[in-house]
């Protein structure tokens, strides 16, 4: 795959990771980790995994983000750290 | 222990960076992992042996069959253990009064229910056409499942959880998990009352109209569509249950 | 000379490392539960991200075969000269198979595609049991900040 797709890919990987863990508001937090799925599932479609990166786009960036949305508005919002 | 945290991260990231240099190098085509006669074995002889273009989907249903039974075992136990997590006793439920209830929607916004009502249907179709066509382009039925599952998710975010329960009770639900491992186990079994070993399928020729080769597709997509309907079931169920904090009742 | 070259060929490798270390922090300094299994969900991806990279091929494509390979209408010109009537003539799977060939480094290794691709299915599983706990502990203590939660613990003591 081409370097420079997958080194940018990856540093938006990091900040998306750093800021769904330092963010307080646990809705947001959600939502970036969705962004930061889909990320990884291009990332996977760049190294010719199309099954897994199909797989994540639909179980990680789909399902698993409304599950922690449901918990989130089932629970607080908010976050201390 | 913000401190031990950090300590223990740069303890382990420090070791594994150091073994990086031992790595082989970014899309070497001979690194041992490439390189092991295995997985070229999977490259080459997939389709001769199975007349399967995809070899994902053929190492997955066929030459890992038993890996892949069990981790659809373990998503119904996910399920159950969810289930058996949050629901709580009528008795519970009425004795609860810290938390104020929400009320209903009455009648949903209609720029959400229209556009839901026009999407879910191709959703379903593009879910079907998935687990179907899994043989010949990326696919198959954990992909397939999750999508059809998303599609009750989003009819119970788009009006409120009784409108999905509807079409999928939870005694509807629970059946459907049960029913894909019992087809996928069903696969197994056939298997072995024919005189084989535990889903080898080319012994299912004799009861399918097929050649021995074309028997291993056919049972491939068989074994698909029960892992599909495990994943369907499991994941409305999962979001149903979190959603609802576990009472089936209250919606988002 | 040496450094730009290992720069060049495992910066990626280096980059799972770092993204791996950011879950494992996660998990273990962050004081909210759900930012746990936010970070337990990362260190996952990180380790399956490292898995998929192993099976990368400089210059392969993705590992379904193609659509030529499997349906070679027209590359039978051989069997077309010994009988007339085979224009429209479907080759059975034997003969596909022998004229079929395949080049291992053409196509990308398979094997860790499959362990990976149930290891998310089991991924989000295991998500939806933690997320699960998280409810129940809520209703339990009112909270799900793990201090305020080891609090509520020793004063019921």
């Amino acid at each position: 795959m081409i370097w420079a797709f997958d080194l940018i890919t990856l540093i938006f990987l990091v900040i998306t990771a750093i800021i769904s863990l330092q963010t307080k508001d646990l809705l947001s937090a959600a939502m970036i980790f969705g962004v930061y799925s889909f990320l990884m599932c291009l990332l996977w479609a760049g190294m010719a995994a199309v099954d897994v990166a199909f797989t994540e786009s639909a179980v990680g960036a789909g399902v698993s983000a409304v599950f922690l949305i449901a918990t989130v508005l089932r629970t607080t919002r908010r976050s201390s750290d | 222990m913000k401190s031990f945290a950090l300590i223990t991260v740069i303890l382990t990231g420090w070791l594994l960076l150091s073994a990086v240099s031992d790595f082989p190098s970014w899309g070497d085509t001979e690194s041992p992992a490439n390189d092991y006669r295995l997985s070229q074995h999977y490259i080459t002889e997939t389709f001769p042996e199975s007349s399967v273009p995809n070899m994902v989907t053929a190492v997955l249903a066929d030459y890992r069959g038993y890996d892949t039974m069990f981790e659809t075992v373990v998503i119904f136990v996910a399920g159950i253990a969810i289930m058996s997590i949050l629901r709580r006793k009528p008795l519970d439920y009425l004795k609860d009064t810290g938390r104020e209830t929400r009320s209903y929607k009455k009648d949903p916004d209609l720029i959400i229910d229209t556009t839901c009502r026009l999407m879910i249907p191709i959703i379903q179709l593009f879910a079907l056409y998935v687990v179907a066509h899994g043989h010949h382009s990326p696919g198959g039925g954990f992909q397939g499942g999750v999508i059809f599952g998303a599609s009750f998710i989003l009819l119970a975010l788009s009006r409120d959880l009784q409108a999905a329960q509807r079409w999928v009770p939870e005694k509807r639900v629970l059946n459907l998990a049960g029913i894909g491992i019992l087809i996928y186990s069903g696969f197994g079994f056939a298997c072995m009352i024919l005189g084989s070993n535990f889903l080898d399928y080319e012994i299912l020729h004799k009861i399918m109209p097929a050649t021995p080769v074309e028997a291993r597709s056919h049972s491939m997509l068989g074994v698909e569509i029960g892992v599909a309907f495990t994943c369907t079931a499991i994941m409305f169920s999962i979001y149903s249950n979190l959603a609802s904090n576990g009472d089936m009742k209250e919606t988002l | 000379m040496e450094l730009l070259e290992a720069l060049s060929t495992k910066f990626n490798y280096w980059i799972y490392i770092i993204i791996m270390m950011i879950g494992l922090y996660a998990m273990i300094s962050k004081n909210n539960l759900v930012k746990k299994l936010i970070g337990m969900s990362i260190f996952q991806t990180a380790i399956i991200l490292f898995y998929v990279s192993i099976g990368v091929k400089e210059g392969a494509t993705i590992p379904i075969l193609y659509h030529d390979q499997v349906h070679p209408s027209h590359g039978y010109s051989h069997h077309k000269a010994d009988t007339g009537h085979i224009e429209d003539h479907h080759p059975s799977h034997e003969e596909i198979v022998a004229n079929l060939l395949i080049e291992p480094d053409d196509f990308g290794n398979p094997l860790p595609h499959v362990l990976m691709l149930t290891a998310i299915v089991v991924g989000v599983a295991t998500l939806g049991v933690g997320l699960a706990l998280t409810q129940k502990i809520y209703r339990d203590f009112g909270s799900i900040e793990e201090s305020e939660i080891l609090e509520s613990i020793k004063s019921a003591k």
